[in-house]
């Protein structure tokens, strides 16, 4: 546990440090060449990929928490929901807004527990 | 915060989420891999608070705790056995979810940065259109695939009449509606869009059965991570694109595997092709239901599994339904320590999603290299003793091997007919959920065990120990 905080501070470490050099650039010509929707498809392909790398080494033991664990990450739309429910244009989308909040909340910490559950259980054994 | 250094910590997230799935390549740094997933959503979270457009906190605080409370509740609460139907719930959830926000963008569309001055721009009513109809099918398909784990709906498919003809031209409503929102940026089309989509969702899954779940449940799973993708797209967020591409790309294999291992294509899946040859061969097989098996007892087969050598589990799904896991390891720490040989044997499709089996042997602590993949141990079974198959069915019919008429021919299966004796616990002579007749019942070194798996395995334990 110790070792995981040490390095959750060294990594925010790195990440401050990184984070100084990237505000002190300004990236916004490089957007200028092209749509949004191509930078969009240029990222999401290659993530397809990763994700096509990564998905092959599961060990099939462990394909009932892969499923739980990706359902909690692809609530990572909680982020539209936060936008539509913290915005003040339209207050039908901050109802739905609402609503999609307490939906990927379920989710996020549904899923992230039950896997935290089931990997629990095939630690045991390693005793 | 600015705009780039929002888009680098999103970019942080991204690879803590990628670090969450590679952690599962094995056990021992899984747990690492699901903190670094939570960490990635933290930090995912805070950076949404801090979205200039975002002005109000109060709301979104008191709904993340309500959906926290829930989540965390249902996660603590949940049996093992039930985890096919939570899988599914979750992932309505998902797909509900990005169907709101989409609505939600629509309506804010300068808070979500998509206009040009107050007008939505086209690329962006496309990517909405195609999250929401994405969304919404894996909503009502989920809620269906829910219902059918569940057992509130019966698990047998259901087919309507004509419903190639209704699902192709409900498909054409959704592209015509579609493409009459892009045009007109009328929100009646949106709605129409999101209600067909959600009419298509229940046509999907409805006509498919039980056994076919563990595909279905990991094809939903591939469309929930495609309708974030697609909310990535129209909110312009590399972060819910890179994230719904991995979960799609998971979902997709994990489809792969299923199907592969049933010697089925995903398209035949969907169709529910499977259900009507299961239910012609389930009446002709009523004719033949009068053949002689071997029905033993739980002595007779404590007697023989005390004075085997080696012992191969073979669990299914009505070991889940029988709760039947914690009696098994029982018997099987028994039979260990006479020195015994216990291994347990996992058919990709066993139970209704992929690792299900796993999930319920690790619950009840059962040594993780004790348990086989079907390729690991299908060459074992000529030098096995004992194959005991515990709620297991169709994925142990040699009909898939011999017989080119069989539905079910030329799936990969478990040849538990090479062991020496092979015990079958089931609750009658019923057919399996493909519908046909297991012709390893009948043959000489087979004995059937009558009853619930839970109470035939704790009375071969009490046999063992009296």
């Amino acid at each position: 546990m110790q070792a995981i905080v040490h390095k959750i501070a060294d990594i925010s470490c790195e990440l401050s440090d990184a984070a100084a050099v990237l505000s002190s650039v300004d990236f916004t010509p490089m957007s200028g060449g092209c749509s949004p929707f191509m930078w969009g498809l240029t990222v999401f392909i290659l993530a397809c990929f990763v994700g096509y790398y990564v998905v092959w080494k599961v060990t099939p033991a462990l394909h009932a928490p892969l499923m739980a664990v990706t359902n909690a990450i692809s609530s990572v739309i909680i982020v539209g929901a936060v936008l539509a429910t913290g915005q003040s244009e339209s207050s039908f989308a901050k109802f739905v807004g609402f609503l999609a909040t307490i939906l990927t909340s379920i989710n996020i910490f549904g899923g992230f527990l039950v896997t935290k559950r089931m990997l629990a259980m095939f630690r045991k054994k390693d005793k | 915060m600015s705009e780039s250094f929002r888009a680098f910590l999103y970019l942080v997230s991204a690879v803590f989420f990628i670090l969450a799935l590679k952690g599962l390549s094995s056990a021992k740094t899984s747990m690492k891999g699901n903190m670094f997933g939570m960490f990635g959503m933290g930090i995912a979270v805070a950076i949404a608070f801090s979205i200039p457009q975002v002005s109000a906190y109060s709301l979104t605080v008191f709904g993340i705790i309500i959906g926290g409370l829930i989540g965390a509740f249902i996660a603590k609460k949940i049996e093992m056995t039930a985890l096919p139907q939570l899988v599914a719930a979750f992932h309505s959830l998902v797909g509900l979810a990005a169907v709101l926000v989409a609505a939600g963008a629509l309506n804010a569309p300068s808070a979500f940065g998509i206009d040009v001055i107050g007008c939505i721009m086209r690329g962006s009513l496309v990517e909405i259109g195609l999250g929401t109809a994405i969304g919404a099918i894996t909503f009502t398909g989920s809620i269906v695939a829910f219902l059918k784990l569940q057992g509130i709906m019966g698990a047998r498919p259901i087919i309507l009449p004509n419903r190639h003809l209704i699902n192709i031209s409900l498909s054409g409503v959704i592209l015509l509606s579609l493409l009459l929102f892009v045009l007109t940026k009328g929100h009646f089309f949106f709605w129409l869009l999101a209600a067909t989509s959600f009419a298509l969702g229940l046509l999907i899954i409805l006509p498919v059965g039980g056994a076919d779940m563990p595909v279905i449940v990991s094809m939903l799973n591939s469309y929930s991570g495609w309708a974030a993708s697609g909310i990535g797209f129209t909110l312009n967020n590399t972060l819910l694109i890179i994230t719904g591409a991995l979960v799609g790309a998971s979902g997709a294999i994990l489809s792969y595997i299923m199907c592969k291992a049933m010697n089925r294509s995903i398209i035949n899946v969907v169709l529910g092709g499977f259900g009507d040859a299961g239910a012609s061969a389930g009446s002709s097989g009523g004719t033949q239901e009068r053949r002689q098996v071997k029905q033993g007892s739980p002595e007779d087969a404590a007697f023989v599994m005390k004075n085997c050598s080696s012992l191969v589990v073979v669990p299914g799904y009505g070991m889940a339904v029988a709760q039947a896991q914690h009696a098994l390891r029982e018997m099987c720490s028994v039979l260990k320590s006479n020195g015994v040989k216990v291994r347990y044997a996992i058919h990709p499709v066993a139970g209704r999603m992929p690792g299900h089996m796993n999930v319920l042997l690790a619950e009840a602590n059962i040594p993780y290299d004790d348990v086989f993949e079907l390729e690991d141990i299908n060459r074992d079974f000529p030098s096995t003793d004992v194959a005991y198959v515990i709620g297991a069915n169709d994925v142990t019919n040699p009909a898939a091997k011999n017989d080119p008429q069989s539905p079910i021919y030329g799936m990969p299966i478990l040849e538990v007919e090479n062991a020496k004796t092979v015990f079958f616990v089931k609750r009658s002579m019923a057919a399996g959920y493909a519908g046909i007749e297991n012709e390893l019942f009948f043959r000489d070194n087979t004995m059937m065990l009558f009853g619930d798996a839970k109470k035939v395995t704790e009375e071969i334990v009490k046999a063992l120990e009296g």
